[in-house]
């Protein structure tokens, strides 16, 4: 038995809803939402990745780095 | 700049000194679970950020997430369950449980939710299949009744005789960094290298700042290459016909679930983790018999828009005797008369019977290293 997603509504223009729904059509989405939900994942997922990266603490990072260097993986 | 980790952090779920002695010391105040091989290697992947947004097994929502969306109850892409199974319920929810494989205490774990799941529905859903010949869902069949969902701190980790080639994502991110790759392409395999790995791995890697080979190590079955064998072979080849500051070699340990499309998904992740910012996805890749069609992960992942890893989609490669090289369908224009194909099967009956194979299908160094075991593969 399928588990039942949850889902929420948002608005957006009407005119907007139209313009996805005729760029939709033959495509493998099958609705507005999917689309939607698609672009969405896809910015977010781009923004998140623009973030800082992880930083390691010095003293994690030099040991790291030893552990690298005895291996032959650092010079 | 390397792939942020999955979920946006590293995962570490490892304790401190002072609070494993605690914790061993007191190990008879715990239930005690007995688990198995390849539970102890995904607490491992928990453990050093591997599995990475996971803290654990998985409760019921995610489960049920993933089995069904492919994706965590956070909406986190997430395709293949990992899941503690147990046979007796000889806990509580709430209870700290320490997690043994053998002898071995592996883990601490906190258990948050203790649930059942149909086995048919989940092997449906990950192998789309629920034919028990095929290992994974072979697997899901033999599992114990209960699913136990619930955060892991790791305690000891399984003797591990390739301790010199193991990298955890905190290492190889750090070894990636100090080299300058901005870009990095992971290849995953579990066989030996022959020249059609190695024109995908070059292919790919004419594109990016490096190539991370990571073999994957563990449980085998009968006629795989033995993991010594492997890394063997792969060092002769980095020594021989790779760029030293453009590749490198590092294992994991991870028991494969043969579920293909799926699996090539959990695959580009534990990528991600590492630090890899391109993941080569070849033919059938993790498919076992004919489950899944040759490319039929490749169409997956354009559901996971937000998988923060690139697909690099290599055909299979071959060799044209007309092109006088290692080539693909898309570039070569000959016939198939023309076109040489590297058989994995037909490589090993080669190797058994003492015969080298000609050079446009394996180096003659790595024949050598293979030739050089006396029992190659697993029995």
């Amino acid at each position: 038995m399928e588990e039942e997603r949850k889902y929420t509504t948002v608005s957006i223009p009407k005119p907007l809803y139209d313009k996805i729904k005729k760029r939709i059509e033959g495509t493998g989405f099958t609705s507005v939402s999917d689309y939607v939900t698609y672009v969405l994942r896809e910015v977010l997922a781009s923004l998140e990745e623009e973030e800082r990266e992880e930083v390691f603490t010095e003293e994690e990072e030099e040991k790291v780095k030893e552990r690298l260097r005895a291996l032959g993986y650092l010079d | 700049m390397v792939s942020k980790p999955h979920g946006g952090k590293l995962i570490r779920r490892l304790v401190a000194d002072r609070t494993r002695e605690r914790i061993l010391s007191e190990q008879k105040e715990y239930p005690r679970v007995q688990i198995d091989h390849g539970r102890a290697v995904d607490l491992e992947n928990i453990a050093h950020g591997i599995y990475s947004p996971l803290k654990g097994f998985l409760t019921s929502d995610d489960f049920e997430s993933v089995l069904h969306h492919m994706r965590l109850s956070d909406d986190t892409p997430w395709t293949i369950p990992i899941v503690l199974d147990v046979r007796e319920k000889t806990f509580d929810e709430g209870d700290a449980i320490l997690l043994y494989y053998e002898n071995l205490p592996i883990a601490r774990m906190h258990v948050e939710e203790i649930y059942t799941t149909d086995k048919k529905e989940f092997a449906v859903n990950v192998f789309k299949t629920d034919d028990p010949a095929h290992p994974g869902v072979a697997r899901v069949m033999e599992m114990g009744d209960y699913l136990v969902g619930g955060e892991i701190e790791l305690l000891n980790e399984l003797p591990n005789p390739f301790a010199r080639y193991t990298l955890r994502p905190v290492e190889t991110r750090i070894l990636f960094k100090e080299r300058g790759w901005k870009t990095i392409v992971a290849f995953q395999t579990r066989n030996v290298p022959h020249l059609g790995h190695e024109y995908v791995q070059k292919a790919a890697l004419t594109f990016v700042d490096g190539l991370f080979i990571n073999p994957v190590l563990g449980r085998k079955k009968k006629g795989d290459y033995r993991d010594e064998v492997i890394i063997k072979a792969y060092e002769t080849l980095f020594e021989h016909y790779y760029p030293k500051d453009a590749a490198t070699l590092a294992t994991v340990r991870y028991e494969m679930r043969y579920a293909g499309p799926r699996e090539a998904i959990h695959h580009a992740i534990m990528r991600k983790n590492f630090g890899a910012t391109h993941f080569i996805v070849g033919r059938d890749h993790a498919g076992v018999g004919d489950y899944y069609g040759p490319y039929e992960a490749w169409d997956l992942f354009d559901e996971f828009p937000d998988l923060g890893i690139t697909p690099m989609f290599i055909r299979e490669s071959f060799y044209c005797k007309k092109c006088g090289g290692m080539v693909n369908a898309k570039i070569c224009p000959h016939d198939e008369e023309f076109h040489i194909h590297i058989s994995g099967t037909k490589l090993r009956k080669m190797i058994l019977s003492g015969e080298q194979p000609p050079e446009y299908m394996m180096r003659p160094e790595v024949f050598e290293v293979v030739r050089s075991f006396e029992k190659p593969f697993v029995e």
